[in-house]
């Protein structure tokens, strides 16, 4: 029971960071119908950005944590934004309206760049880093076995429920948001009707960028370490959490989020470790053969 | 020539608008503030991990090179499209000039070594390339803009030359497999051997560009995992050969077969997804063999691999000094037939492996070639151009898709098959998904359909690197960079260019009442 | 050259439709896009279906074709090759195996073949079975390249029908929009079909493209033998050359009749001119119904 429980608080918060990710996919994916192959990359960008800031700080000697943690989050998000911002008007905008396969071959040939470009610029190796925040609660300690709460995990979840207030905010409640919306709904339209397409579609991926530098930085802070690759994998996992969660809904690609990191976790707690990763392609396999639309997705007809 | 066009949508030096100073620093200035904050965290500090701790050093030369560069940059092509391509020309040039002198005599002079912004030489070379690039398409406005002033119509070189190339490819093609067949003949002297290997070495992705070509050139669907049947063939020659000890040329057919169908299993449930979610779906099919190889310990051998593969023979005699089960040597066979003395020569099963790969390639060239004339090939074609369309023809999309697949598939497993035989060892490292992104690259780059642009694009993706070690770090990412590149200004690929495949017999153009 | 007849002999039982749609509704989860429509199509006529936007019409086609499933209905074709229950064959087959043949609203060429090559890939199965699934063909056994310079006469057939023989091999995407038209028909008259569904054959055209349309569907009509369904707009079209005429509106159909009749009908007219007063119709605007696209 216990060991269960464990896995479920693990699960959730990798969950929690998998769906901050899976934001950024099914946000483009509404708005232009492309999959933003380098959108993992963008993550492990935010990774290292925070990465870095974290040393200079400490550099610096600013080490109160609350501070040091929000000097971090504001200055990745904001490089990490322009990342995003920059990759897609260099790789994207260019090819809009252009066939299916143009705009994906770019996404991928950006990946490979930008996982090459850390590569060469920071080197291979695993970057660890001394955890500034350490220990947790227990709550349950019983047959042995205690369950664990770190502060880690319970800022995780607090920061993942706090982004996903302030963002369900932004998307529904200001204008900007409507714009969105409408551009998902019906870009010619929109346009018509004076909304600005390039800067609301800059903005989506600047947003997706955003979240994604926070999933990074809260993945610096839970594992210690990063390396120029870790966007690969969670880019297909957190992908796969928005298929499974229905591309285009924003609720469901959170909830494919916390999907996948259950699954993933409780793979690995209770079958192997080597396959979890198998587990989590396997289920994307499964969600496009059987429920292409996902949990919260609406069927798509098709228009002949 | 008429001059009074309107002056400006000319590029001519007379009569170009005024410039708007204001709008192009501002601009250029953006680029660069972005520039900045790009390149501030990843390039500006770097993380060393050695002692175990982390801690950085700083990379502020490099932020403001490429901060500057990306600001003379923005300047340059904002002049050149504002019709102003002089300055550009002479900023341009004179930087590339400047680079180049230092590049070249840097390791006489000190002072020259300074001028050179990275550390790094081949990083030094694309800084000269940039601005070389730059100066190139500002010479070319200026002579345009030169001609046109002096009335005369600028020399419609392009086009022409295009044309030109488009016939002269199947030219080129004959060259490049007469050159290929007399390869190990030609003198390299010392370098022989090397020249050899990096040739199979290009070949071997020849053949798998070839392969993906008929996925992704073909049919248009966009497979991401193709290494997944490589490493099948691989491993399937690799434990057919060390299991039951059968040669090459039995496990070779069956390896191929082998590819096919896994094709057919992985194509099955997923080929009827539209082409982003294929192409992840493929890309995660990649993955999930590479991790059950890595992990299945007692059939894959796991992170080490299959190891003592038996190497390939000619056609029964073996390469080795001795024959292992007592027979001839290809050497005794030789001595044999024609008469002179033939002693063991490791060069020999080199060469072999050589043109063992030249004819599976052509072999593949060869059936791409035919298949489009057939309605096999045809159809992939229409699958590609309107898949529903294709329905309404009464064309099986799922079915021709599978096809596709499948032969893609086969032809990878041969060239996996080929590839564990000349290695003798097969190992996971070697199907990362790396590789299909290479494989990818190469079809992009050389063409979606072009058979000679794909040799073209190996030869440089994998030829170039090989030779010049240096360049190794940094194919990657000029492939990446390339493939953003290519897209946007050629999307059909640097050769690509359709011709049809067939074509009504003495069409004399009859006035039909056409509009 | 008079290909098809040799091999089409004429319905056996006079009278008994081609085509037989009963009861076809469409649902889109709570939309419903058809209601309740029947109505028959005979071989050897064109009928064509008409209506205002929205009503429904290329929903029937969809339906017909194989693209969408009906949620109720029965579509019986009465073909000299076989019945076929078309409600009930999968997507690709109804063209292979019940040989209905369709063309789109929006052009669907292969844009990047030529537009002999487009002509060949309609007659895809023939070919796939002479050249024994293509191995043949590739092993060059077989007799595929007979096959093959039959395919191209026949495709040089209609190019030389619809007038786009000199530029056979172009890619289909350069040609003008009304040679893209003609090229779709063309195209799908390949396909040796006995049903063809022709999605708006003439937007797009002008008054002179529109009078070559309707001698090149009536030459279809009379020469080949196969019925014609029709979703047009353009009441030239409809008018000059149709047999018998459904109208739909908002998924239902509101009339069934030959064209005197349709232009006559009361409810015809209230769908696409609007609730008219009490009153009857002044004559003119009777006379106009006969001219002009509501």
């Amino acid at each position: 029971m216990e060991y269960f429980l464990q896995q479920l608080i693990n699960g959730l918060t990798l969950g929690a960071v998998y769906g901050l990710i899976a934001i950024g996919y099914t946000m483009v994916y509404g708005i232009i119908g492309m999959i933003n192959f380098a959108h993992g990359d963008v993550y492990m960008i935010g990774a290292f950005n925070s990465l870095i800031c974290f040393l200079i700080l400490g550099f610096f000697g600013i080490t109160w944590v609350p501070l040091a943690l929000l000097i971090v989050l504001i200055v990745s998000v904001l490089l990490t934004s322009v990342y995003g911002w920059t990759v897609e008007r260099i790789a994207y905008r260019p090819l809009r309206g252009s066939s299916r396969l143009a705009p994906l071959i770019s996404a991928i040939g950006m990946s490979i760049f930008l996982q090459n470009f850390v590569l060469l610029l920071q080197g291979a190796r695993g970057k660890p880093l001394r955890a500034p925040i350490t220990g947790g609660v227990t709550l349950m300690d019983s047959h042995g076995f205690a369950v664990q709460l770190s502060y880690v995990q319970i800022g995780i979840m607090a920061i993942t429920v706090g982004v996903m207030l302030g963002f369900t905010y932004l998307i529904t409640q200001t204008k900007l948001g409507r714009q969105q919306r409408a551009c998902e709904q019906d870009m010619k339209m929109a346009s018509l009707l004076g909304v600005d397409i390039n800067r609301t579609i800059s903005i989506t991926f600047v947003i997706g960028a955003g979240l994604a530098a926070v999933a990074g930085l809260l993945v610096t802070l839970y594992y210690g370490i990063i390396d120029f690759y870790i966007g690969f994998v969670a880019g297909i996992k957190a992908f796969t959490a928005a298929v499974l969660g229905g591309i285009g809904s924003l609720p469901g690609a959170m909830l494919g989020g916390l999907l996948i990191g259950l699954i993933e976790v409780f793979w690995s707690g209770y079958f192997t470790i080597e396959y979890k990763d198998v587990a989590a392609f396997s289920v994307l396999v499964l969600v496009l053969i059987f429920r292409p639309s996902g949990l919260l997705g609406r069927p798509e007809v098709e228009k002949v | 020539m008429v001059a009074n066009a309107a002056p400006s949508t000319e590029i001519g030096l007379h009569a170009a608008p005024a410039l708007d100073y204001q709008g192009i620093l501002k601009q250029a200035a953006l680029a660069a503030f972005v520039t900045f904050l790009l390149a501030a965290g990843i390039v500006g500090i770097e993380t060393v991990s050695s002692t175990g701790e982390l801690t950085f050093a700083t990379r502020y030369t490099e932020v403001f090179i490429a901060v500057v560069g990306v600001f003379l940059g923005c300047v340059a092509i904002s002049l050149m499209r504002a019709g102003r391509p002089m300055p550009a020309l002479i900023g341009a040039g004179t930087v590339t000039i400047v680079l180049l002198v230092a590049l070249i005599l840097e390791t006489e002079n000190e002072v020259f070594k300074a001028i050179l912004p990275f550390k790094a030489v081949a990083i030094d070379w694309g800084a000269v390339i940039i601005p070389a690039v730059i100066a190139a398409r500002a010479a070319q406005l200026v002579f345009r803009a030169r001609a046109k002033a002096a009335g005369r119509t600028a020399p419609v070189v392009a086009p022409t030359l295009a044309g030109l190339g488009r016939r002269a490819v199947p030219w080129i093609g004959l060259v490049l497999i007469v050159g290929a067949v007399a390869l190990p003949w030609l003198p390299f002297g010392a370098s022989q051997r090397k020249v050899i290997d990096i040739c199979t070495l290009v070949l071997t992705y020849i053949m798998l560009g070839w392969g993906l070509n008929i996925v992704v050139g073909l049919a248009g669907l966009l497979d991401l995992g193709y290494v997944a049947f490589y490493a099948v063939g691989a491993y399937s020659y690799a434990m057919l050969a060390s299991n039951f000890g059968w040669s090459f040329w039995v496990c070779l057919p069956l390896a191929g077969m082998l590819a096919a169908s896994f094709g057919v299993l992985l194509g099955f449930p997923v080929l009827r997804l539209r082409g982003d979610y294929l192409a992840i779906v493929t890309l995660g099919f990649g993955e999930m063999i590479r991790v059950i190889l890595v992990n299945w310990w007692w059939v894959t051998g796991g992170p080490n691999g299959i190891n003592k593969v038996a190497r390939p023979s000619f056609f029964g005699f073996s390469f080795e000094r001795k024959a292992p089960d007592g027979g001839m040597t290809v050497y005794d066979l030789f001595t044999s037939v024609f008469g002179s003395e033939f002693t063991y020569n490791p060069y020999w099963r080199i060469v072999f492996l050589y043109y063992l790969i030249l004819a599976c390639a052509l072999i593949t060239n060869f059936f791409t070639l035919r298949i489009r004339k057939l309605p096999l090939g045809r159809a992939w074609e229409a699958l590609r151009e309107d898949e529903t369309a294709c329905r309404a023809l009464g064309i099986n999309p799922t079915n021709t898709k599978l096809t596709a697949f499948a032969v893609g598939a086969m032809f990878a497993g041969f060239a996996g098959s080929f590839f564990g035989a000349r290695q003798g060892f097969v190992s996971p490292e070697s199907f990362v998904f790396l590789e299909s992104a290479v494989i990818l690259a190469i079809v992009v780059l050389g063409g979606l359909g072009s058979q000679v642009g794909i040799v073209l694009a190996t030869a440089v993706l994998i030829g170039l690197p090989e030779l010049f070690r240096e360049l190794k770090d940094y194919r990657m990412l000029a492939f990446g960079i390339g493939m953003v590149m290519i897209m946007i200004w050629k999307p059909g690929g640097l050769l690509a260019h359709r011709d049809p495949t067939i074509r009504l017999p003495n069409a004399a153009p009859k006035p039909d009442g056409a509009p | 050259m008079s290909m098809a007849t040799a091999d089409r002999p004429s319905m056996a039982v006079a009278g008994e439709p081609l085509l037989r749609v009963e009861h076809l509704s469409m649902r889109f989860g709570g939309l419903v896009a058809i209601d309740d429509v029947s109505f028959g199509a005979a071989p050897d006529q064109i009928t064509a279906i008409i209506g205002p936007n929205g009503a429904g019409k290329t929903t029937v086609f969809n339906c017909l074709t194989g693209f969408y499933k009906p949620t109720v209905g029965r579509l019986t074709l009465n073909a000299p090759h076989g019945t076929f229950l078309l409600e009930q064959i999968a997507g690709f087959r109804i063209a292979q195996r019940a040989r209905v043949a369709r063309t789109f609203q929006n052009i669907r060429l292969f844009a990047g073949m030529s537009v002999l090559e487009n002509l060949i890939v309609a007659q895809h199965n023939k070919l796939m079975r002479a050249s024994g699934y293509s191995v043949g063909g590739l092993l060059g056994i077989g007799g595929y390249r007979r096959a093959e310079r039959l395919a191209v006469e026949r495709a040089r057939h209609w190019l030389d029908r619809v007038g786009l023989a000199a530029q056979a091999d172009a890619p289909a995407g350069s040609l003008p929009y009304g040679g893209q038209r003609r090229l779709e028909i063309a195209r799908a008259m390949c396909t040796e079909p006995v049903l063809l569904c022709l999605d708006e054959p003439a937007a797009g055209l002008n008054a002179r493209e529109s009078a070559e349309l309707n001698e090149l569907l009536l030459w279809i009509r009379t020469e080949h033998r196969i019925g014609i369904l029709l979703i047009e707009h353009d009441m030239s079209v409809v008018m000059g050359i149709s047999d018998h005429i459904v109208v739909l509106d908002y998924g239902r159909k509101i009339a069934d009749g030959s064209p005197e009749a349709i232009r006559k009908d009361v409810n015809v007219i209230r769908a696409y001119l609007g609730e008219a007063e009490d009153e009857a119709l002044p004559p003119e605007v009777a006379k106009d119904l006969g001219k002009t696209v509501p």
